[in-house]
């Protein structure tokens, strides 16, 4: 088995499918994705339902069908794919892992690209109280039990968290046969897309309770009742509001978590907000020629985005396998995220790189109806972009032309959204 | 005039519909919200996906959609038309699994390469 390639990429899910995609078509000869499951594609093989690929192929696809086109697209490109193969470290570029066949492997790779994905958030991360009967389960555990394993997991639901997946889940459990009480959230907004609430929560009558929690699990074996309570500013739940619910099984849509254990190790800088790593215009990580995409670097909602982040990280890893050096990066510009704007990625731009433009994703903490994207350098504003409509739950993107950023005196550049202000 | 958040893309369009005005639209950022709103509020209709049986493969289950959107008041009928039905390896993306679902000229499709 060779050991030494252009690119290794640690991850074939979408991220790590279209990373060693883009890094063949960017001139890598030798490209090696490794993925833990028995097949390519990550979650979207559990993901059966339709909406995927509207941005990238124009056409509306189920999971499946996003996933069966980047494995083609790989296989043809020439890409080497090892399933069934645990990555157990990553130190510079030697990639440590192993699986039942050959034991321990070692690779190396010219650069290396970590797209692990993200997990889900449990019980643990939320502190659920009550009894730990059997029938709590992660909603897209309950997914893959479901879609790809055939199994159905209860008969009568309440769902906590408004979380994409939560939403998806209540109407596929509603079409195999079981009654879905309720979706409660504790926040006074849904976290999943509008789209969600209504195809999957309208159309079959389930009902959402916003500003709600849960305050209760009973069972013995199995979940037998759950109270929920109505929550005041605080978040607290306010004592005679309680609704019980008798159900046998609760459902969790209550976040997802970028699964950086690798990176953690490998001494890569994080960012406390993404949980991911902190990454430059290009997607290269702090350390070089280490370069990471998609849910692993901060979460989307669409898989069409982990896609186009994807395929800048691997052309910029098949550039730099060739010896084009990241320390030839000129100035570099830090972005700092200004309330109400949590976070962005990239956290920094090495001007040296920039072609044309830098693409910068964040995310803002309310939602906003007519509003205004500013971004500034120290009290200069370097350009601004209108939008009619902003929520924690959806991703944003502004596009900066390089001749704006140029413009830039200091190191380092805000991105803030302010209301616009009532035309009189 | 009623109010609908468009489903037909993640964007979640606004749309207000007036059904005085032969279903003429606003809050449409696109055609096909145009088309959506006019069809929502006349005749709902939905893609809809689930799972088939699958024998010989490495999965249990095959994925399939409709490929075309069917009304709405004939989801749990379409649903019924797979209950039962077993697949035997290989089955390609696009091969049919189940043709005229309950006389909507819709087919239940694979989604998935399974061997």
């Amino acid at each position: 088995m060779r050991t030494e390639y252009d690119v290794v990429v640690v991850g074939g899910g979408p991220a790590g499918l279209a990373a060693a995609c883009s890094a063949k078509e960017a001139g890598a000869k030798e490209v090696l994705v490794i993925e833990r499951d028995k097949e390519a594609g990550g979650i979207l093989n559990q993901c059966i339902h339709n909406g995927f690929g509207l941005h990238y192929f124009k056409e509306e696809l189920t999971g499946p069908e996003y996933a069966g086109r980047f494995i083609k697209k790989a296989v043809e490109l020439g890409v080497t794919i090892l399933l069934d193969t645990m990555v157990l470290s990553v130190e510079g570029h030697k990639v440590t892992a192993c699986n039942a066949q050959d034991g321990l492997l070692v690779f190396t790779g010219g650069a290396v690209v970590l797209a692990m994905g993200c997990r889900e958030r449990t019980r643990g991360a939320v502190a659920i109280p009550g009894d730990r009967p059997a029938g709590i389960l992660t909603a897209g555990t309950a997914q893959r039990y479901i879609n790809m394993e055939g199994w159905m997991v209860g008969r009568r639901v309440v769902i906590l968290g408004s979380g994409d997946i939560g939403l998806i889940m209540a109407r596929r459990m509603t079409l195999e046969g079981a009654k879905v009480l309720a979706c409660i959230e504790l926040m006074p907004y849904c976290n999943g897309l509008n789209r969600n609430i209504v195809q999957c929560l309208e159309d079959y009558g389930i009902p959402l309770y916003l500003s709600h929690t849960i305050t209760n699990v009973e069972g013995l074996h199995r979940v037998e009742r759950i109270t929920a309570a109505k929550v005041g500013p605080d978040r607290k739940p306010i004592l005679g509001t309680e609704l019980y619910f008798d159900c046998d099984t609760l459902l969790l849509s209550v976040g997802l978590i970028p699964e950086n254990e690798l990176t953690k190790e490998a001494g890569i800088p994080l960012d406390a907000v993404t949980k991911g790593a902190v990454v430059y215009e290009n997607m290269e990580t702090g350390r070089d020629g280490v370069f990471s995409c998609g849910n692993v670097v901060h979460v989307h909602d669409l898989v069409d985005f982990v896609t186009a982040e994807s395929e800048r990280a691997g052309a910029a890893a098949a550039a730099y396998a060739k010896g084009k050096s990241s320390q030839e990066g000129g100035k570099t510009i830090y972005i700092q995220g200004e309330d109400p704007v949590t976070y962005t990625v990239p956290q920094a731009i090495r001007m040296g790189h920039v072609t044309g433009q830098v693409e910068i994703s964040f995310r803002v903490n309310r939602s906003f109806k007519d509003s205004e994207i500013q971004v500034r350098d120290k009290e200069k504003l370097l350009c601004r972009f209108s939008r009619s409509h902003m929520a924690p739950g959806e991703m944003e993107h502004i596009t900066i032309p390089k001749v704006l950023l140029d413009r830039a005196v200091g190191e380092e550049i805000k991105v803030k959204a302010v209301e616009k202000e009532a035309k009189a | 005039m009623k109010e609908l958040i468009c489903i037909v893309c993640p964007r979640g369009c606004h749309l207000k519909v007036d059904e005085e005005r032969e279903f003429a639209v606003t809050g449409n950022a696109c055609a096909r919200g145009q088309e959506y709103g006019r069809m929502e509020l006349q005749n709902p209709v939905r893609v809809l996906t689930s799972i088939v049986e699958i024998k010989g493969a490495q999965g249990r289950c095959c994925p399939v959609k409709t490929d075309k959107p069917i009304p709405k008041k004939e989801i749990f009928r379409a649903m019924e038309a797979l209950r039962g039905l077993t697949l035997q390896a290989p089955v390609m993306t696009g091969d049919v699994v189940y043709r005229d679902i309950c006389g909507t000229g819709a087919s239940w499709r694979a989604t998935k390469d399974m061997s």
